[in-house]
């Protein structure tokens, strides 16, 4: 988990570098800076044939659910080898249907129902495999979150609805927009486990996913399971999130989720700071690999575009 | 429908319907009669009142490997869940370069002609073919009902199918056995040598009753069903163009950007030199639909209508 913590926290960093300083991407990004803790925990809880869907902050999920990093930094810059052959780009990045991250939607609260679908077809399948998506605080304000927990809640299909509270939707907070004591909350109101963790603890995340995701494969339902949380930075790549207080944001620092992972297994003697350097230093590694591999690639030629409107009877 | 439906639902386990009364109540046009009985609640599959869910789900479960068809009890509902089909289905194809597949039919079907009033009644199938990676059908008969629904189950790509409430009460020669309907392919339904009629869904029943009046005052008419808006056989509709010298496009869609808009652009820019006259679109007036019978029956495009345009056209 440490090292999914590690690997997405760097390869965001690299990613806001390119935009920020280099010049050398565009478009919207949304970061995943600060939430490491909620993919790493919730996917690292999964099976590896389970199935995801995530949203335009999804560069961490596809990272936690196994997409490699050079497929996902070329997606960012457009080109050919990226995971949806540059056609997708940054809100897009975590489509990698070859680890089972099956879609991610820039739509807010859209991918809901799209997960109860999927949970569906799981559940039809009866091999006992479960569905998990992700969608913000934001989401749990759409008409599409409500029918789609709903739906999902009357055919108690097998998925967990991983929220990501990470206190604001852009600049609204929750606080204001959100009219429930939680978002978890709103689960009991379909007849839905509502589960909250700390979700800048990843062991606080992996413990309440294990546990739904043991109901779900047991035919008991979905969960509606609220991480708390916080962005480093602001909405998107280019927003400094000024707008939240400064005490606020010193206080969600002081709990970086990577630091305070790396602390508690110093402490309990199950990893060294030798341990620590080995990883930065291979995921540094790789994240270079891929810049490099991404800015070599070719773009799809343009005449190719019209073969992926649709498929090929 | 239904043994369009059956059949394909005891050739594929993959196929699943769902929408709101589809089962208990068999459909509110008793589409689905006893699919409930035959296939289990399982694979017919009552949904809430909840037009985002029942379009989402239909996405998410064609993604996790099913063949759903979804039920939209009116068009006019299909705004409530058109992110789902324009914004999501249409375009996952295309943004995971090729990686996803979304194969799930949207079946509804518009009133107009019913009474229904203004929210019940709409028709606008150029939503659906503005959003490129969408299939559009619009049958007009039981045959091609029957067989294109069929083919559209059988699709890889996300369908909207859409049925005129009016002409579910029509009959029709559904031949016995296994028969599909190709998608782009336009139906000749009647020959002619003075006016191409292109009309789709419920028109083309009063397109063949005009052609069939105009034939009396010595007027013949090739009448022609695309059948499928996308794909558009446009070879078919060029061929006639070019024979009559002049065309009219009848469709219960509003006048502007319609579907008569699209064809007649399109025969425009690949045929303009052989056209004899302005190309005329029969369609509804740009108004909602009003709920009076009176004042429906005179809002909607008819034979009567065609006939007028045909007559100015050959004057």
């Amino acid at each position: 988990m440490l090292r999914k913590m590690i690997e997405i926290r760097r390869f965001e960093e690299r990613v806001e570098r390119l935009f920020l300083q280099e010049g050398a991407l565009i478009g919207p990004s949304h970061l995943y800076l600060g939430e490491e803790a909620v993919a790493a925990g919730a996917i690292g809880a999964l099976n590896d044939d389970d199935l995801t869907t995530s949203t335009y902050r999804g560069h961490g999920h596809a990272i936690a659910k196994g997409a490699p990093m050079k497929p996902l930094m070329a997606e960012l810059f457009g080109k050919s080898t990226g995971t949806c052959k540059g056609l997708g780009g940054s809100m897009h990045i975590a489509i990698y249907p070859e680890k089972g991250s099956m879609y991610a939607t820039a739509i807010v609260g859209s991918g809901i129902p799209i997960a109860t679908g999927v949970g569906l077809a799981l559940q039809k399948e009866g091999k006992r495999r479960v569905a998990m998506t992700f969608f913000g605080d934001g989401a749990s304000n759409t008409g599409a979150f409500h029918e789609g927990i709903n739906l999902a809640s009357v055919w108690k299909v097998p998925v967990i609805f991983v929220c990501e509270n990470n206190m604001y939707a852009m600049s609204t907070r929750a606080d204001y927009a959100v009219a429930a004591e939680s978002v978890a909350a709103r689960a009991q109101a379909y007849k839905m486990r509502g589960m909250v963790a700390d979700g800048n603890d990843p062991v606080s995340v992996y413990l309440a996913a294990k546990e739904a995701i043991g109901l779900a494969r047991n035919g008991q339902g979905p969960t509606l399971l609220e991480c708390m949380t916080y962005k480093l930075h602001g909405h998107g790549v280019y927003d400094r999130g000024d707008y939240r207080p400064k005490e606020e944001v010193e206080a969600w620092l002081k709990r970086d989720p990577i630091k305070g992972l790396e602390a508690n297994l110093l402490k309990a003697n199950l990893a060294t700071q030798g341990d620590f350097d080995r990883i930065e230093k291979e995921v540094a590694a790789e994240v270079e690999g891929a810049v490099t591999f991404a800015k070599a690639s070719p773009v799809l030629p343009f005449d190719e575009l019209a073969e992926y409107v649709y498929v090929r009877q | 429908m239904r043994e369009a439906l059956r059949e394909e639902m005891l050739r594929d386990p993959r196929v699943v319907l769902m929408g709101e009364e589809i089962g208990v109540f068999e459909g509110v046009y008793k589409v689905t009669r006893g699919l409930l009985k035959e296939f289990g609640p399982e694979r017919v599959r009552d949904t809430p009142i909840s037009e985002a869910a029942i379009a989402g789900a239909a996405v998410g479960a064609a993604l996790g490997g099913l063949k759903p068809v979804a039920e939209i009890m009116y068009m006019d509902f299909v705004t409530i869940c058109l992110d789902q089909i324009a914004t999501n289905a249409a375009k996952m194809h295309f943004m995971s370069g090729g990686k996803l597949k979304v194969p799930f039919v949207l079946r509804t079907q518009y009133s107009l002609g019913r009474v229904h009033g203004a929210q019940h009644s709409q028709f606008f199938p150029s939503i659906f073919f503005q959003v490129p990676g969408l299939k559009v059908i619009l049958p007009s008969t039981p045959h091609d009902a029957k067989g294109l629904l069929k083919a559209a189950i059988r699709e890889d790509n996300p369908v909207v199918f859409i049925e005129s409430g009016v002409l579910y009460r029509t009959k029709g020669p559904v031949p016995d056995g296994e028969y599909v309907v190709p998608l782009g392919q336009c139906d000749v339904k009647k020959t002619g040598n003075d006016v191409t009629i292109v009309a789709v869904s419920r028109t083309v029943i009063e397109a063949l009753a005009a052609a069939t009046k105009l034939e009396e005052q010595g007027i013949t008419a090739d009448v022609i069903d695309p059948r499928t808006i996308q794909p558009l056989d446009l070879t078919t509709i060029l061929e006639s163009v070019k024979k009559t010298g002049r065309l009219i496009i009848a469709s219960d869609d509003v006048k502007c950007g319609g579907i008569g808009s699209e064809i007649a652009a399109r025969v425009v820019e690949e045929a303009f030199d052989t056209l004899d006259a302005p190309i005329l679109r029969v369609a509804s007036p740009d108004m909602p639909v009003p709920f009076s019978p009176t004042l429906e029956q005179a809002y909607m495009p008819n034979a009567q209508k065609i006939i007028e345009a045909a007559q100015r056209l050959i004057g």
